[in-house]
């Protein structure tokens, strides 16, 4: 069969998410720099601004009453936030630089060794970690338990953080960048307005920065609208995580390779697993695998659920009890899909939105953490006397730190890898070590991607496999997503847009990929179609619908997961 | 006409919930949310202000992290929060808590004390009725519709039997049942002055409440252990070939539910 | 723990009401000193019908100022006959009205209130009481320092034990605080505790996606009225139209623990299971053998529940007729 999600886009309107500000000046709201996104790379743009602020007080003054806001659309800074993970300190670090040491920022801990596992079903091959997988030095987090961190830091140095609002359309005018305009509440599920509606509001900023993460909503259309979109398209991995109460302690990091993904090429099963020791009683795993699989039945928390059953895993899982559940999507496509330009006209793109995501090394945490303070470093300098944000240009330097620095030099030491999997587990493997050991300069070609939803579809009966959930090591979607904290309220618009008569495949491929049980198969028509059934509260945001043809946009402020220990 | 809304902060009710094996007493330590219930009455007494004109300041007995959910308060529109915050307050059951909550509410000299209908961790609807007495001021619970002027105020309450209608010379003790309205949003204004809206954080001491009329001293209930609810023991499955209703009627039967 | 044992007969009309009839039967069953006791204006009657149930000795405060159902003048009453007794416990069954009474006493008395009240017994000579806790997942064992202990018990969780017998009756005479008489009752509710919503009801008849069609709520409507019960429903037929979101169910609707809760075509997926898993008995009828209800039901069919309901309706409806 040649279906392909691609063919079946969704309903979005050209420019729907970029209006001009409309709310009359008494109305609006004013801040200095406005941060959209409250994760790693927002809260360090904010850290670092407030630490810039405090020795410049006339530009203080200059930003105003509130110099700078954070947007964040979850409950609070953390809720949406997901990773691993494995951080590298070096950045924070330096954006605590004469503050705080590594000591008193909330961590699980170095890592201790580590080892990789490639696995067949019945048995686990330990191999020498590649060269991508040296994390000696680096540290076990949960990128939640950091935000939270990360936006009590901020708050002490100023930022006014406001959770539970969403960024909805950015406002454009002039050519440049204004602010956005934050989503109403309070609507119902026609979208009429209920009794206690609250219109959004227009916020205005000197600068704009977009930290949003992956599958940034307003940094998709900021892409769009000022044409910076990289030479190749954006693709991306998913990951789907647990958090485990364990009997026995962890004491080396785990990767896994193989088993439970098929090797052929034609497939296209590009990924692994993690278990990540968080202290001595719990542990992180995870599955992350390519949203460029071609099997329709390929669902992401399945795998993660059969992985568990292997013997490495069932040891370590023994006695054991999860605690914690939630998926998110990684930008995986690397140097190729960087955007053009990080900037702008009153604009800045930082973080994994902007692309900066190592997926060999795993690695994206501290890139944000870095953007966001480069970013910082910039926008301070553009708003010296003498220069201004709203120029062309006015964040160049932001662009060439980023790079110049150690964050452009890794993504284009492994800017192939990723694409070079497209060949196969063992033809990848092969090239990926090539690639490692010439720190990106073998092969001199360049390898490309196609976009997820652009990927042919086929079916290969793998859902027979999956394991029955048993409710204490192995779990369905619907128990997962209400461990994920996950209350979002029914009665509001879907926030998610997608075409809802599709081949059947294409409706199967949805239903699987989603690991919150969103879409179902729903009705066929005659026509060799069916419906496609949405339940939009299931949604814990991850971003995979976005990936794979359809488009996510933020739900009411407030919903979605409520993840702490992710 | 000044209005005191009595608000608690509650765990966020996420699935992670659990009493501390421990302290016995609820884990607190996870992120705090305003009791849902207590919006109402916030929303009410907003109301009461934006129609009569007036103050509304809102009370709560916690910890200083309870300041975040007085916080959201503010956002809405209250105009003043006042937190009594005392380590020597923990572990209060509802006679240490409402001694000190009605201390706390006498330095308001309020018009009018409203209450949300319950509150999400323990499930009593108890506390106004307690306040009411030690305040000696009159009481209407589980009002659904309310109406003040400036001396009396008439409240419909909702009992198993319809709706009482109720009238009390001011100042008196309201607890709002969650029909009464629909709390309204924060606006993103709202949020940020509620950080420069006054934020007043009272020791006991200041209240006048000894040390032994508060925390565990002060209260006059404990808990003595905890436990799995009993488990349901095994289900009792039929495949139904016509016979199952009769079966699952003997059942119910047997069971005294019919 | 020392002194009788009060239970507050809460009455409506000329009846007693069955709550505060339960708990006096169980008060008696952990005492052989115990009292009822009745306020309101021109309760004499219902007072005599307190001795078939159990108590020995019942109070009555007969007062204008008690004919409203209002809660502060009953302190003043329940706090001087504390006082006039040494009484050693006093009980509630729960109520709107109950609920403030026992509370404006604890705070009169500086004594302590357990409320929700699932069990009760003595230990040791110490009043002891069980209560769900945390929507359902924990049961908490709570006491009482210092007396008298004030409890509320759920409602349902004791039934009333005629036994025939009558009550030596005791009149009680109050003096009430100008406070407690402030209130004035403008107009009051006199419906009979009508189709219980499903928050109050004993029975719940919950329809979920295996109904089918909306037209499947005729089903749980007719169970529910040969049961006398409420109907309810789950957040996927509510999200679908079928039915109104105020019967629904589930951890974004109502949390419900009647003492019998029949699931049709509910597959019980955790998101309904947290709203309804602290009901009495379950019982689930799906066509889908491997439906998650069937691992917590106390009893489960699997079959046609379009088969099973209209039978099982009229079998009760048989049964009720005979």
């Amino acid at each position: 069969m040649s279906v392909r999600a691609a063919d079946y886009p969704p309903p979005v309107a050209p420019g729907e998410f970029v209006t001009a500000p409309s709310d009359p000046p008494e109305e609006r709201i004013e801040v200095g720099v406005l941060i959209v996104g409250g994760g790693p790379a927002g809260l360090a743009c904010a850290i670092r601004l407030g630490q810039l602020l405090e020795e410049d007080p006339a530009l203080a003054e200059k930003l105003g009453d509130v110099p700078v806001a954070v947007l964040e659309k979850g409950k609070q800074p953390g809720s949406h936030l997901l990773s691993g993970a494995v951080v590298n300190p070096r950045a924070l670090r330096t954006l605590f630089k004469g503050r705080l040491s590594m000591q008193d920022i909330p961590t699980y801990g170095e890592v201790h060794g580590e080892a990789v596992y490639l696995l067949t079903r019945g048995a686990a091959l330990r191999i020498p970690p590649p060269p991508t997988m040296r994390n000696h030095g680096n540290h076990v987090v949960s990128v939640s338990q950091l935000g939270r961190f990360l936006a009590e830091q901020a708050e002490a140095l100023g930022t006014a953080i406001l959770p539970e609002t969403v960024a909805q359309q950015l406002l454009v005018a002039d050519g440049r960048v204004h602010g956005v305009r934050t989503g109403d509440r309070g609507r119902g599920r026609e979208g009429q307005q209920l009794g206690n509606f609250e219109p959004g509001s227009d916020i205005v900023a000197k600068v704009t920065v977009l930290a949003e993460g992956t599958q940034g909503h307003l940094t998709g259309a900021a892409l769009d609208r000022f044409g910076l979109h990289g030479p190749q398209p954006q693709i991306w991995e998913l990951g789907v995580k647990e958090v485990w109460k364990v009997a026995k302690p962890l004491h080396h990091i785990v990767h896994t390779m193989g088993w439970p993904l098929r090797k052929r090429a034609k497939y296209r099963e590009f990924g692994g697993s993690f278990v990540y020791p968080m202290g001595e009683d719990m542990v992180s795993l995870g599955f992350v695998a390519g949203l460029d699989s071609r099997d329709v039945e390929l669902s992401v928390h399945d795998l993660l659920q059969e992985l568990k059953t292997h013997r490495l895993l069932r040891k370590l899982l023994a006695g054991g009890e999860r605690v914690a559940w939630g998926a998110k999507t990684i930008t995986g496509g690397g140097y190729h899909s960087l955007p053009r330009s990080f900037g702008a006209p009153g604009l800045v793109l930082a973080g994994e939105g902007a692309g900066l995501v190592n997926i060999p090394t795993l690695k994206g945490v501290h890139y944000a953490i870095e953007s966001g303070r480069l970013a910082a470093e910039a926008i301070v300098r553009s708003l010296q006397p003498g220069e201004t944000p709203t120029r062309v240009g006015a964040f160049a330097s932001y662009d060439e730190a980023l790079r110049s620095g150690h964050v452009g030099k890794d993504l284009w030491a492994v800017r192939n890898m990723r694409n070079a999997f497209d060949r196969g587990f063992f033809v990848g493997g092969a090239l990926a070590s090539a690639m490692t050991v010439t720190k990106g300069r073998f092969p001199p070609f360049e390898l490309h991607a196609e976009a997820n939803a652009a990927q042919p579809l086929l079916r290969t009966g793998r859902a027979k496999r999956y394991p029955a959930p048993d409710g204490k090591l192995t779990f369905d979607k619907l128990s997962s997503v209400f461990a994920s904290g996950n209350r979002t309220r029914d009665d509001q618009p879907s926030h998610i847009r997608v075409e809802r008569r599709v081949p059947r495949e294409v409706a199967e491929l949805w239903s699987r990929m989603c690991p919150a049980h969103v879409y179902e198969v729903g009705e066929d028509g005659d026509d060799g179609f069916v419906t496609l059934e949405v339940t939009p509260s299931n949604c814990v945001q991850c971003g995979a619908i976005t990936a794979r043809g359809g488009r996510l946009t933020p739900p009411e402020g407030g919903s979605g997961p409520e993840y702490t220990l992710t | 006409m000044k209005i005191a809304v009595c608000v608690k902060q509650v765990p966020d009710a996420t699935a992670a919930r659990r009493i501390d094996a421990g302290t016995k007493r609820l884990d607190r330590s996870g992120e705090g949310a305003l009791n849902a219930f207590d919006t109402n009455a916030v929303e009410e007494a907003l109301r009461l202000k934006e129609a009569q004109g007036g103050e509304v300041v809102v009370l709560s007995l916690g910890p200083e992290r309870a300041l975040d959910t007085l916080r959201k308060a503010l956002a809405m529109g209250a105009d003043r929060a006042v937190l009594v915050s005392d380590e020597a307050a923990a572990g209060s059951d509802l006679v240490a808590t409402s001694y000190a909550l009605a201390k706390a509410i006498e330095r308001e000299d309020a018009d009018l004390v409203l209450f949300g209908q319950q509150s999400s961790d323990s499930d009593g609807a108890v506390l106004f009725a307690a306040v009411a007495e030690r305040l000696g001021a009159p009481l209407i619970s589980q009002v659904a519709e309310l109406t003040v002027t400036g001396v009396a105020a008439t409240g419909k309450r909702q009992t198993e039997y319809g709706y009482d209608v109720i009238e009390v010379p001011l100042p008196a003790v309201i607890a709002v049942s969650d029909s009464i309205n629909e709390p309204r949003y924060p606006s993103l204004k709202g949020i940020m002055s509620a950080k420069s809206k006054p934020q007043e954080i009272v020791a006991l001491a200041e209240l006048g409440v000894e040390a032994a009329r508060a925390g565990e001293a002060g209260s006059r209930t404990e808990v003595l252990s905890l436990a799995p609810p009993p488990t349901r023991g095994d289900t009792i499955k039929v495949e139904d070939d016509g016979a199952a209703a009769q079966k699952l009627l003997d059942y119910l039967v047997e069971k005294r539910l019919v | 723990m020392t002194g009788p044992i009060l239970v507050f007969l809460e009455h409506h009309g000329d009846e007693l009401t069955k709550g505060g009839l339960g708990v006096l039967g169980k008060a008696v069953s952990l005492s052989g000193d115990v009292a009822g006791v009745v306020l309101g204006s021109g309760v004499q009657a219902a007072a005599a019908k307190a001795g078939a149930f159990g108590a020995t000795k019942v109070y009555v405060c007969d007062d204008p100022a008690l004919a409203a159902p209002l809660p502060q003048p009953r302190v003043d009453a329940l706090a001087a006959l504390v006082e006039q007794t040494g009484a050693g416990a006093v009980l509630f069954a729960s109520s709107v009205l109950a609920a403030d009474v026992a509370a404006g006493l604890a705070a009169r008395l500086d004594a302590g209130l357990n409320w929700d009240l699932a069990g009760l017994e003595v230990k040791d000579g110490r009043l002891v009481g069980t209560r769900p806790a945390l929507g359902d997942s924990v049961l908490v064992e709570v006491a009482w320092k210092g007396g008298p202990c004030l409890g509320l018990v759920r409602s349902g969780t004791f039934d009333p034990q005629p036994g025939g017998g009558s009550a030596a009756v005791e009149e009680l005479s109050v003096s009430f605080r100008d406070f407690s008489t402030a209130a004035r009752m403008l107009d009051q509710a006199h419906e009979q505790a009508s189709g219980p919503s499903i928050e109050e009801a004993d029975v719940i008849v919950a329809g979920g996606r295996g109904l089918g069609a909306p037209e499947g709520f005729a089903l749980c409507e007719d169970l529910a009225g040969a049961l006398g019960g409420a109907v309810a429903s789950t957040r996927a037929v509510v999200d679908a139209g079928w039915y109104p979101y105020s019967t629904q169910v589930g951890q974004t609707g109502k949390t419900v623990a009647p003492k019998l809760y029949i699931a049709l075509g509910i597959s019980g997926a955790i998101q309904h299971k947290v709203g309804m898993q602290g009901s009495g008995t379950i019982v689930a009828i799906n066509k889908d053998p491997n439906a998650p209800i069937f691992d917590f039901a106390d009893f489960g069919i699997v079959g046609d529940l379009h088969q099973v309901v209209p039978k099982l309706a009229e079998l009760l409806r048989a049964r009720r007729d005979s």
